[in-house]
């Protein structure tokens, strides 16, 4: 069942259909879904339901494992993103991870490296992009007088700080975050919440998540995946994240909320 | 399924909140009867009990509290939780009623007015039999019987209207009964309001089960006794 109940806002990506294949197994079936414009959505469901999966289609990440194979369609501001060039859809659509993975560079390299890699070759503009990113992932203050050491000198929670941040210097437009704090101490992982919630006034987040009290806390609509018998990922309710939290419509979402299974 | 320790202490508090509502069914029907009996020992007695009523509340409330803080409950489970606590407030509150009953027991004495006891008897009746259900189809979730006993307030408001009256004529026939007959209205005003609170747990009783807040009665206008 399929409730976009928040139809009314903007669609920044629209999936239509979506099945995805390794090989014979199929991992995600005839999904379906709006994702809101400048909203977080949070993706919830146990283990092997195809969460990460269906979140690293949006900037074509499977296509990376041979034997994957997709039908149906995922429409980004219009266009069919298997019609955009793949390292410019990876711009527009950024990815952070579930373990920081600074590179093992400078802060500022760190940084400046995406940008760099679109041809930005000019410094003092690299020095710019530097900061306002560093500044978007509220990480500025605490690394602005050691721009030249290495990410991996940095506490867990400012590295994935620092990767945001990485994230944003190719000025993205969706964010896609696959368990970013499930690696953090809970006030590292505050911080990554608030952090997400100031980033949708310019970005589309979507996350994933195993953490429910995370995904209450931090997203605006939340979307339930579920494995069927033949372990085919399938969306089995979306709606407002206060109303999947307080009243979910289908058994199965309040069963798995609740802690009964998964 | 799993959760079942916390399963099983949801279960310990439905069975607290039985046990609170059976004390609140117990101190109304004993305040009608001190009144009736103009029993100034038994209604001191009324009074001093309700603290025990306001204990438990508290004990409910506490226990509650630590469930949403250490279990974070979601969906059906924090609504019966959130239902749970406003029920234990409700409970409290009706103690509050039977006590105030007691109080105007004491205030009356024996001072002899015109007094309906055969219809304050039946409203309290009627307010605690509707009580006793009303908690019973909370704890099982009963939409049928939680959408049915709000119909059974209009009886208790006919009686209170028709109590109402008669203390009236009684204080135009004789003004010096004025002072001692408002008492009487506290009395019967009290047995309406606690049927009143019923009707607020049958709500929660949907609430739980649908996730609706529906009003069942507008009236909620609240006189201090």
């Amino acid at each position: 069942m399929i409730d976009n109940n928040h139809i009314n806002l903007k669609t920044k990506i629209s999936v239509e259909n979506f099945n995805l294949f390794y090989g014979k197994f199929q991992a995600l079936d005839n999904i379906s879904i709006d994702i809101p414009s400048n909203q977080i959505t949070a993706i919830i469901g146990p283990s092997g339901c195809g969460k990460s999966t269906f979140i690293r289609s949006f900037n074509r990440m499977n296509e990376l494992i041979p034997t994957v194979r997709t039908e149906g369609r995922i429409i980004l501001d219009g266009k069919d993103i298997f019609e955009i060039d793949p390292v410019e859809l990876r711009k527009q659509v950024g990815m952070v991870f579930q373990r920081p993975n600074p590179f093992p560079k400078s802060i500022f390299e760190n940084i400046a490296f995406g940008p760099r890699a679109h041809g930005i070759r000019d410094r003092r503009i690299l020095e710019e992009i530097v900061e306002k990113s560093l500044r978007q992932a509220v990480l500025w203050d605490e690394v602005k007088d050691s721009l030249t050491k290495s990410g991996l000198a940095l506490s867990g929670g400012q590295q994935q700080r620092l990767c945001i941040a990485r994230a944003l210097a190719v000025e993205p437009e969706v964010i896609l975050m696959d368990e970013p704090a499930s690696a953090l101490d809970p006030v590292a992982t505050l911080k990554i919440e608030e952090l997400i919630e100031q980033l949708k006034e310019k970005y589309t987040i979507v996350i994933v998540t195993h953490n429910m009290q995370q995904a209450a806390r931090a997203s605006d609509f939340t979307l339930f995946f579920n494995m069927a018998e033949n372990r085919a990922g399938y969306l089995v309710e979306s709606g407002k994240t206060t109303d999947i939290f307080t009243n979910p419509k289908n058994e199965l979402t309040e069963q798995y909320i609740s802690g009964r299974f998964g | 399924m799993a959760r079942e320790l916390f399963e099983r202490k949801i279960k310990q508090i439905q069975d607290e909140i039985l046990l609170l509502g059976s004390m609140v069914e117990q101190a109304t029907l004993d305040s009608v009867t001190s009144f009736k009996n103009r029993d100034i020992e038994a209604a001191r007695a009324l009074i001093e009990d309700d603290q025990n009523i306001n204990d438990k509340r508290f004990a409910i409330e506490n226990a509650i509290l630590i469930l949403l803080a250490t279990q974070q409950p979601l969906a059906h489970d924090l609504r019966q939780l959130a239902a749970m606590l406003l029920v234990a407030n409700e409970l409290e509150r009706m103690g509050d009623y039977a006590k105030g009953v007691a109080n105007n027991t004491i205030r009356l004495g024996i001072n002899d007015l015109p007094i309906p006891y055969r219809d304050i008897e039946k409203m309290g009746e009627l307010a605690v039999s509707m009580l006793h259900r009303s908690l019973s189809a909370f704890i099982n979730e009963d939409i049928s019987q939680a959408v049915a006993i709000p119909r059974e307030d209009d009886a208790v408001d006919d009686l209170f209207n028709k109590c109402y009256r008669t203390i009236v004529n009684g204080m135009i026939a004789n003004p010096a009964t004025i002072d001692d007959a408002s008492l009487l209205l506290w009395v019967v005003h009290n047995l309406e309001r606690l049927a009143d609170r019923v009707v607020n747990i049958c709500e929660r009783t949907i609430f739980i089960k649908s996730g609706e807040m529906m009003e069942m009665d507008g009236t909620d206008d609240e006189l201090e006794a």
